[in-house]
């Protein structure tokens, strides 16, 4: 139970330092309160606009979640494919990153104008960010399978199939849910650079929205607010599925 | 014992690139006999090993035999399964479904002294007991030979004394031939039928000593302490 209070107690204080230093700084004057609101704005603006940021949550949650999955299937794959073949891990492994080094907003106007308004480039820009951590992570998993055992499946007579059915996809899962949780993060920010090169709903929309009228600032950064509880919440429900399908890889932190 | 011969190596060498790793190996090994295997580090007690499994080719030389199982020195157990499936898992491999090979992997479990424990994972078994479900894997994978490499060396002093007397009971009822590589000289004349001593890198068979005393064998025995103390003689000619 005490345990349980301090896990709860430790990330409030830390909010709680962190929004009086924000709240200080503003009215103390240190910045435009136009540009940077207070804290109690940005709360106020939570409440004014709870139902446009509720329904606005629920477009780019959905994006996020169909994006972080096809992303991860994705992935898997091309782990898979790269860990079997060495020639395709020389090939491939470089594209992969330089991938990564694409500026988002450019290809996210691109694909708006490939694939319209709808949710297909959504889909695209949030697979395209959170697949490339899933395929390092996942791989990362598979190059760490110890060699003796493979050596020991060789004893029992084991295929190249069967040592990678028995030993070695079991072991990728790990990899798998440690990359997801960085895509759930990460893809929140994808979201948002998509909606904003074409949407006329969810959260990256409104931010786009309320960033161009200079006043409703309390408004965007309460979009961003939510954004940030998105992204939380999503990691927590992917460290939970972990515990829950992996419970022989989850060791609880000190 | 049988006189049919599980084991022939005949003038076998096994070299990494430019390390010779084993010189001149002849060993035969009837099948039901146990063999243990002592030298120094890097004497290829490894490499002899991987020979008996088929992992690795010799440089030079005759390899003759059934390929060996392994029961590593890190027990290798697989985290994610339970004791019963991570012993049944050459039976897997073999081709029988999951119901079949659990049902003859449970016996076996039950026999080694694991009962109760068939369904727990590796992380929550002791060492002696990962390695009883190690030896049971390597057991199942149903090779006539089984080749135990220093399977108690991670072992503390007390689990080991137990697990040697455990490993001794386990083969009188399960009897394989068996080679056991080992560093604790003890162990090898407690455990083994023959006590072979090889010399620093590159190995090559220094003794080969025969251990005619009846199990289960005692540490103050002084039959096994003279043996001890001739393979320790063979061991220590050949420092320096």
């Amino acid at each position: 139970m005490k345990r349980r209070a301090t896990y709860l107690l430790a990330p409030l204080t830390a909010v709680v330092i962190l929004l009086g230093a924000w709240e200080l700084y503003v009215d103390l004057g240190g910045t435009d309160p136009d540009v940077l609101p207070p804290p109690h704005a940005v709360a106020a603006a939570l409440y004014d606009y709870r139902g446009d940021l509720w329904s606005n949550l629920l477009v780019t949650a959905e994006e996020v979640v169909l994006g972080i999955l096809a992303g991860a299937v994705v992935a898997l794959g091309l782990a898979l494919v790269i860990h079997l073949s060495g020639w395709l891990r020389r090939a491939l492994y470089p594209l992969l990153v330089a991938s990564q080094a694409v500026p988002i907003p450019l290809i996210a106007a691109l694909l708006v104008i490939w694939l319209g308004f709808g949710l297909g480039p959504k889909l695209a820009i949030i697979g395209l960010i959170s697949f490339f951590p899933v395929v390092v992570t996942t791989l990362a998993a598979l190059d760490q399978v110890d060699p003796d055992l493979i050596k020991l499946m060789r004893t029992f007579g084991a295929g190249r199939g069967q040592t990678f059915r028995y030993v070695e996809l079991p072991s990728a899962l790990p990899g798998l849910f440690t990359g997801t949780k960085l895509a759930a993060v990460l893809s929140v920010i994808g979201a948002v650079f998509a909606e904003w090169s074409g949407a006329n709903s969810g959260l990256g929309n409104l931010f786009r929205i309320a960033d161009t009228q200079i006043q409703t600032a309390p408004e965007a950064y309460a979009a961003v607010v939510v954004l940030a509880l998105l992204a939380l919440l999503l990691f927590a429900l992917f460290s939970a599925a972990e515990r829950w399908i992996l419970p022989w890889a989850y060791h609880p932190p000190r | 014992m049988s006189d049919s011969i599980a084991i022939a190596l005949a003038g076998v060498s096994a070299a990494y690139g430019s390390t010779v790793a084993l010189e001149d190996i002849d060993l035969r090994v009837f099948a039901g006999q146990r063999v243990a295997v002592v030298g120094p580090s890097g004497a290829g007690k490894t490499t002899l090993l991987e020979l008996i499994c088929g992992l690795a080719e010799p440089s030079a030389g005759e390899v003759g035999l059934a390929p060996a199982a392994l029961m590593p020195q890190r027990d290798l157990l697989l985290p994610w399964l339970s004791a019963l499936d991570n012993a049944a898992l050459p039976l897997r491999v073999g081709g029988l479904d999951r119901a079949a090979a659990r049902a003859k992997a449970g016996p076996l479990l039950q026999r080694l002294g694991l009962e109760g424990f068939e369904r727990a994972r590796p992380a929550a078994l002791s060492g002696g007991m990962r390695q009883r479900v190690s030896f049971a894997r390597a057991l199942l994978s149903g090779r006539p030979v089984l080749a135990l490499d220093e399977p108690f060396a991670a072992l503390d002093a007390i689990t080991r004394a137990e697990s040697q007397r455990w490993l001794d009971r386990a083969l009188a009822s399960e009897p394989r031939t068996v080679v056991l590589v080992t560093h604790d000289v003890e162990e090898a004349v407690l455990l083994a039928d023959r006590v072979l001593v090889l010399s620093p890198r590159p190995g090559r068979i220094v003794a080969d000593l025969e251990v005619a005393l009846a199990h289960p064998r005692e540490t103050g025995d002084a039959q096994v302490q003279a043996i001890r103390k001739a393979a320790l003689a063979a061991l220590g000619g050949h420092r320096g």
